[in-house]
């Protein structure tokens, strides 16, 4: 294996579609919950612990090994906006598509043969980070860096925040950001030994909430 | 600049995981795939419209718009009927329209298939960018040629000042010349100059407004779909 893959697949400029989503910020910047970097940081860091975690587990999870088809229906089940599972499962093809013409093989191709319409998007990233010789640890360190990674960046877009406070909002985050992957690598094994139920399901009810009422709004930046 | 590639296709049944194949995953030919960029305003959504009425007896089309912050221009194309809604798709973007069509070009390629899927087969898709800058161009790994779309009201020194729309599209369309006069632009001038920019690359000057319309546009439009099934 090589640790330098880790770089590639958690690299913003991955194309595999995340640009186009932001995460939560967006709707949230709307309902006026993010105004600033101090505002910024908490809803990453309840982004963090709740939908990341999740993100992670199941990451890590796939990269152990652990059916993909047992993780889409966990993941299903962890995401009551039929908007964000939708728009999982576009992410989970799109990164699909980029990770098979970046690291062919065997595996890769079953799972898009499996999904042709996608898995969640944190399922793929964990078969992708096994394809590329990737750790589970390294899978949950991707997911729980994406989960506060999109929402900062697209803040600098959206509210024309310094990116300079965005990047140490993701500074300050990184210890918990630590611990949420670790956290996440002890449940992906528990899985593996006794199913997908032992995956955390933290629930951040206001994400799943604000994301059904940002599909429905017209003049959006963002996808999500 | 066809990207005929030496691996038609893939040998697993799944979809294929780049856009450059050139045949789909049931082994027939997908749609050539042309991409419309240029600056906002500048007549790209007309230009769509008018080749969809142009084509559509000819050809199964469909048209994947890449809107900004809006669906206006996948809205436009279906107010004014050009084609079945089912032919027409939009793409969001993120607030970065030359991402989606240059560097992540993950989702048109996703809209393209499902189209594909969906109403194929199909001749030709048309990709239409969000209105962006001078600098805007497609991937390759997208489409198999591009169009980049000014206007006479854009400033006549467009072609002059050059970049990477202006200088390396497969086709330069120069609109609205019905508007020359009014807005003080030398024609001659923009040809000279796009001339100087593009050597043996075509340039069209048309004005959607009068008579001859999209008729030239229309047969590069031919001409680059023989040369892809031939």
């Amino acid at each position: 294996m090589t640790r330098a893959a880790l770089l590639l697949l958690a690299d913003g400029r991955f194309p595999a579609g995340g640009h186009a989503h932001s995460g939560g910020a967006e709707a949230a910047v709307r309902a006026g919950l993010i105004t600033d970097a101090a505002s910024l940081e908490e809803f990453c860091r309840g982004r963090l612990h709740t939908s990341g975690l999740v993100a992670a587990s199941l990451a890590a999870a796939a990269a152990l090994g652990v059916d993909p088809g047992d993780l889409d229906a966990a993941a299903d089940a962890r995401t009551p906006s039929p908007a964000l599972r939708a728009a999982a499962r576009r992410l989970g093809r799109q990164l699909l598509r980029a990770a098979r013409a970046t690291w062919p093989c065997a595996g890769l191709d079953l799972l898009a043969r499996r999904f042709p319409k996608g898995a969640h998007q944190p399922v793929v990233l964990g078969a992708v980070a096994q394809a590329a010789g990737l750790e589970p640890l390294d899978a949950a360190y991707c997911a729980a860096y994406e989960s506060v990674g999109g929402p900062a960046t697209a803040t600098v877009r959206l509210l024309g925040l310094d990116p300079f406070d965005a990047t140490g909002v993701l500074a300050r985050l990184a210890p918990a950001t630590d611990r949420v992957a670790d956290r996440a690598v002890r449940a992906a094994r528990e899985a593996l030994d006794t199913g997908v139920d032992a995956l955390p399901a933290a629930s951040a009810p206001l994400l799943e909430i604000s994301a059904e009422v940002h599909a429905a709004r017209t003049g959006r930046l963002f996808a999500t | 600049m066809h990207l005929h590639h030496p691996h038609d296709g893939h040998g697993h049944g799944a979809p294929a995981p780049s856009g450059a194949a050139a045949r789909r995953p049931d082994g027939t030919r997908r749609a050539l795939r042309l991409g419309l960029g240029g600056p906002v305003g500048s007549g790209k959504t007309a230009t769509v419209a008018a080749l969809c009425r142009e084509l559509r007896s000819e050809l199964s089309l469909a048209v994947v718009t890449n809107d900004i912050y809006t669906r206006e221009d996948a809205e436009f194309l279906l107010r004014e009927a050009v084609l079945p809604p089912e032919r027409i798709t939009a793409v969001e973007t993120g607030a970065c329209p030359h991402t989606a069509i240059r560097d992540d070009i993950s989702a048109n390629l996703e809209a393209v298939e499902d189209l594909e899927d969906a109403v194929g087969p199909l001749d030709l898709v048309l990709l239409e960018s969000g209105g962006d800058n001078l600098t805007a161009t497609f991937s390759r790994g997208l489409v198999d040629a591009q169009i980049f779309v000014i206007d006479v009201a854009g400033g006549d020194d467009i072609p002059r000042k050059g970049g990477p729309g202006v200088t390396t599209a497969d086709l330069l369309v120069v609109n609205k010349t019905d508007l020359a006069p009014y807005v003080g632009s030398d024609l001659d001038r923009m040809a000279a100059d796009a001339k100087a920019q593009r050597g043996h690359l075509p340039v069209v000057f048309q004005s959607l407004r009068e008579e001859a319309g999209v008729d030239r546009v229309a047969a590069w439009v031919r001409e680059r779909l023989a040369a892809w099934r031939a």
